[in-house]
């Protein structure tokens, strides 16, 4: 702050305060040329006032409050001056993280001679909560999937965090994935999960095919064939028909439709013939699917959660599929 | 001396005066200074102007009247950074006109939501709220996906965005002011927008947030 602003808020803090005094003080006087108690000569309303002093408890009071803010004052500090404590509720000021974590650091200093709220307060929870993450972390993704108190805390993160696409009970919906039902698009082992939390996924995306396929008809043939594949009854000639079509979708679904993940390849490419289907299974669905294609994406959570937490998520989330 | 308060009981006018003054002080105080100094004055060091269609965005969340349940102002409390993020610093505010800190969360806080959800999220859940979170009481805002945007403004808006901050805007290695649109922005500022959707526009403002202190 300028040495103005600084002299600005010195001179209208202080004056009001002293002001607020000075008018306690002239309300204190009886100089209404009338005895206390008596009449002031007027009456409103068939009122009439009398010139009675103030309350005896509400003058002490005012008076204390006066007190009491020359005592914060000299505690949390006026202007530039910082005030006996140092306090301050948080590093304002700051133009990037790296400027935040450094004033942090600072702060946190045993001479520094500020006392940042914040700083204090995270400093704390982290002496308390930092041993039992550590511990935690240090633990195989397997083994803490068998710690009902691990699972715990890894739920609790999943709800905050996960729940919002994947649902409360992680059985996901329309467009985004359920995670309880071992069908996995990227990999279900500890390893994989944990990669898809930190990292984020983006899929490769299914392209928009109804040029490619001859337009509505080709779209109608090859949704009717990919029905088929979890063995539920079609048209049998849209279906003949689609399948000398689906040679477009091996790449990525495989010639069978098995999904990418069992072809061992990372593009997200659902399996086709399990009857799990992660944008409906209705026959429109699927078409629409096919004309428009499809993109999934989930954000990578290494820099908003840090790894010790996306850890015990997976380790909830690995446990959503043993049994 | 005697009795001169009548003068101010019985003259409202006066009255009025010595109230306003009163009760100016504490703003005199508290907020004059802050219009003046740098640490609530210079942006940070990664704040991004908003995009042309983010842009259009803003001002559909302005009109939706998103701010009257979503606040976009992380306090300094740990409960609230291990939620949200980094809290929010002035840095990140000074070209927003107006800002839209909020002050009330029937929803939770949006300062950092950006990337933190994908687009299709977005759209499900802008669309009907219920579809990906069911314990949700937000209103369903299914029409951003058939309005589309005409453009006709934006060039307009971001010129008036470029005046705005003009005193606030980052500085070159020769300490000139960095206006935040350039003229070829602003004349390309209406094709950029025209014929998109309002959702489309809402999501990429919403996507944009937050990412100046991550």
């Amino acid at each position: 702050m300028s040495s103005f602003w600084n002299i600005w808020v010195w001179v209208l803090t202080l004056g009001s305060l002293v002001g607020c005094f000075l008018l306690l003080r002239m309300c204190l006087k009886n100089f209404a040329g009338v005895k206390e108690g008596e009449s002031m000569g007027h009456t409103f309303d068939g009122i009439e006032e009398l010139n009675n002093p103030l309350p005896k408890w509400w003058s002490t009071f005012f008076l204390l409050t006066i007190i009491w803010a020359f005592g914060y004052i000299a505690l949390y500090g006026l202007g530039n001056w910082t005030g006996f404590l140092g306090w301050k509720s948080s590093n304002q000021g700051i133009l990037n993280l790296a400027e935040s974590k450094a004033k942090t650091l600072e702060s946190l200093q045993k001479d520094s001679g500020v006392l940042v709220q914040y700083d204090r307060e995270v400093a704390a929870a982290d002496a308390k909560f930092g041993p039992i993450f550590e511990a935690y972390a240090a633990r195989s993704i397997e083994d803490l999937a068998t710690d009902g108190e691990a699972l715990k805390v890894g739920q609790r993160l999943f709800i905050q965090n996960c729940a919002q696409c994947h649902g409360s009970d992680a059985h996901g919906t329309t467009g985004f994935p359920n995670l309880t039902d071992k069908d996995w698009l990227y990999g279900g082992t500890p390893e994989v999960i944990k990669e898809s939390i930190m990292n984020g996924r983006i899929a490769s995306g299914m392209m928009a095919w109804e040029g490619a396929l001859g337009g509505d008809q080709g779209v109608k043939e090859v949704a009717a064939y990919v029905i088929s594949l979890s063995g539920r009854s079609v048209d049998p000639e849209l279906a003949k028909a689609g399948k000398a079509k689906f040679a477009l979708c091996a790449g990525c679904h495989g010639p069978d439709g098995q999904g990418s993940l069992a072809l061992g390849m990372p593009m997200g490419a659902p399996n086709l013939t399990d009857n799990v289907w992660l944008y409906g299974g209705s026959q429109r669905a699927i078409e629409e699917s096919i004309r428009n294609g499809r993109a999934g994406v989930m954000p990578p959570w290494k820099d908003i959660l840090g790894e010790e937490k996306v850890h015990l998520i997976s380790a909830y989330v690995y446990s959503l599929s043993q049994d | 001396m005697k009795n001169s308060h009548e003068k101010v009981e019985k003259n409202v006018g006066l009255f009025f005066l010595f109230t306003v003054f009163a009760i100016s002080i504490g703003g005199l105080v508290e907020i004059t200074p802050l219009f003046f100094q740098k640490e609530t004055t210079t942006p940070v060091d990664n704040l991004k102007p908003y995009t042309a269609l983010q842009m259009e965005g803003r001002d559909i969340y302005i009109r939706e009247g998103c701010s009257n349940c979503h606040s976009q102002m992380i306090r300094p409390f740990r409960a609230e950074t291990e939620r949200y993020g980094h809290y929010s610093v002035a840095g990140e505010s000074v070209w927003e006109h107006p800002f839209l800190w909020g002050s009330k969360r029937t929803g939770p806080d949006l300062a950092r939501v950006g990337g933190r959800y994908s687009d299709d999220w977005h759209i499900a859940h802008l669309t009907d709220p219920r579809s990906v979170v069911p314990e949700s009481n937000m209103p369903a805002y299914n029409w951003l996906n058939t309005n589309t945007l005409d453009g006709e403004l934006i060039g307009k808006k971001l010129e008036t965005f470029n005046f705005l901050t003009r005193n606030r805007s980052h500085k070159d290695e020769n300490g000139n002011a960095i206006p935040l649109y350039t003229q070829a922005e602003i004349d390309g500022a209406k094709d950029a927008v025209k014929g998109k959707t309002e959702m489309s526009a809402l999501v990429a403002y919403l996507q944009s947030l937050g990412h100046a202190l991550k």
